[in-house]
């Protein structure tokens, strides 16, 4: 397919995309029953899905999507078999709708339904998959395979998590001053884990793992356009800004592993880079800090070497030692360890890593590698090929494992 | 909606204590049930006696077996219950926070299936 085609074919699956969320956002808000009303459009997002790349998008998308649902719902009548929860939807759209599409501005209750979404009521691992779905229209089976779960678990999971929003009441809105914070922040680390997921598929070899990175980064826009005072929701774009800026940079030509500091930065997109720490400068402007923030300010910081030529790993330490007293991790501390090390202070980097007591860095693939690399440095070669080992024998992904593989054997020649 | 706050705690405090520090330990759920009454939120709430008042009763095989004691074994036993009227869980889960019992046991909060 021609780049043109393959672009506007993109854009009419966006525009299918933000207008079925929003009808979505906008039914389920009146009846609390997102699976009514995503039975209720699911014919006509998909009719848009397969039309709109051909016809373009129509001028009013909403509207477009609600008149083929009631002409869909007509024709399913006659053959009895729409669902009960779906029809209560249509007569909404009949009654209600209309009269708020004549209005100017068809209101957008989708951040509503994201707080919905990331309830403490409803499960956190299902919160992410539950957003991609509601306001995104992914399918149980898409979801499923960029999670890695199976499409019955999956669809199992957002079943139950619709009919617990459903049943227990959980309320469609932005919450109240006092409760913001805290809840904000469960909403945020969905829209990460989503990010995280995408980000893990690093050659883009899956496409739909790839797919969700991006998602993720739109559902991190959507949020700062409907709460641009949140520096939180600021930081955490400007976080994932920062790191697909480098994706073009993170394989080689023949796909092997390019870890950062090794990474051409020519090949950083920068104006992704840009975007990124506009938004980190506005969210210092606003009150508080909170992890996102640091963690985007390390992410510049890496950024930066593009100009400076160089890290500035004193600076990266100490960022690290903030964002420990905020989000202490046993991952923080290897990299508040790490980049102690490379601020020159290897000997003490290597002890603060020691120290690090938490089992589950056992199985953890970057501590074994940080811990190679630092006693390779002070030339402990024995013990760093045992951490090579360890680290290799934890690591999936093929690439990384072959790079691991090239320094174990670099160190043993030594 | 409606909602039914489960107050789960361990009675033997109460139970043992003198009347005059039973009162003492009740003084708190006068003062949230006048809360939720002016709030238009009450339905109905109730105490229970001692989970050590509790018999349990099955029918199997047509047979009534008649059983000594609660259903549950566990310290935190089923102490009393609130129906009221929330307009969503945000709201439930808030009365449920501000219940004396949530301070030293647990109050499960469950919507009410309407069914008439």
């Amino acid at each position: 397919m021609a780049a043109g085609a393959e672009q506007a074919r993109a854009a009419a699956e966006a525009a299918a995309r933000q207008s079925y969320g929003r009808l979505v956002a906008w039914l389920s808000a009146r009846t609390r029953d997102v699976a009514g009303a995503e039975d209720a459009l699911a014919d006509a997002f998909a009719a848009a899905l397969s039309r709109w790349p051909e016809t373009g998008v129509p001028d009013h998308p909403e509207a477009w999507l609600l008149t083929v649902a009631r002409r869909r719902s007509i024709d399913q009548r006659r053959r009895r078999m729409t669902g009960e929860a779906g029809q209560a939807h249509l007569r909404l759209i009949g009654e209600e709708l209309e009269q708020e599409m004549a209005r100017e501005k068809f209101p957008d209750d989708r951040l509503g339904l994201i707080f919905a979404c990331a309830h403490p009521a409803i499960d956190a691992g299902v919160r992410a998959p539950l957003i991609l779905q509601t306001i995104l229209g992914f399918d149980a089976a898409t979801i499923a395979s960029a999670f890695l779960v199976s499409p019955a678990t999956m669809s199992q999971r957002l079943v139950r998590a619709k009919s617990r929003i459903k049943q227990a009441g959980i309320p469609f809105r932005i919450p109240e001053k006092a409760e913001l914070h805290e809840r904000l922040s469960a909403v945020l680390e969905a829209i990460y884990a989503a990010f995280a997921e995408g980000w893990t598929d690093a050659s883009g070899a899956e496409s739909r793992r790839r797919n969700l990175a991006s998602e993720a980064i739109w559902l991190g826009r959507l949020v700062v356009d409907l709460l641009p005072n949140e520096p939180e929701a600021l930081c955490l774009l400007s976080l994932m800004l920062h790191a697909e800026a480098r994706r073009p940079a993170r394989r080689g030509p023949l796909g092997e592993f390019v870890p950062l500091s090794e990474q051409d930065t020519l090949l950083w997109d920068a104006e992704l880079i840009g975007e990124a720490d506009a938004l980190l400068q506005s969210a210092g402007a606003l009150d508080g800090i909170g992890r996102y923030q640091i963690e985007a300010a390390i992410q510049s910081a890496h950024a930066a070497r593009r100009f400076a030529g160089r890290t500035d790993w004193a600076a990266i330490a100490t960022l690290y030692a903030g964002l420990m007293t905020l989000s202490a991790s046993p991952v923080v501390a290897v990299n508040h360890a790490v980049a102690v090390a490379y601020a020159g202070a290897l000997e003490q980097g290597l002890a603060l890593l020691d120290a690090i007591d938490d089992a589950r860095l056992n199985e953890y693939q970057p501590y074994w590698a940080a811990r190679a690399e630092l006693l390779s440095l002070v030339g402990n070669a024995a013990e760093a090929d045992k951490a090579y080992q360890l680290a290799i024998g934890l690591e999936p992904d093929q690439a990384v494992r072959q790079f691991l593989k090239r320094k174990r054997a670099a160190v043993s020649s030594k | 909606m409606q909602y039914m706050l489960l107050l789960h705690h361990d009675d033997t405090p109460f139970t043992a204590a003198s009347p005059e520090d039973q009162e003492k330990m009740s003084a708190p759920y006068m003062a949230y049930n006048e809360a939720l009454i002016k709030a238009g939120a009450m339905v109905s709430g109730e105490r229970l006696r001692g989970a050590s008042s509790a018999t349990t009763v099955r029918v199997r095989d047509g047979k009534t077996e008649v059983l000594d004691g609660p259903f549950a074994t566990t310290k935190e036993q089923l102490g009393g219950f609130y129906i009221i009227e929330a307009p969503d869980l945000d709201a439930a889960l808030g009365w449920a926070a501000r219940c004396p019992s949530a301070n030293y046991g647990i109050v499960e909060v469950r919507p009410i299936w309407p069914t008439r």
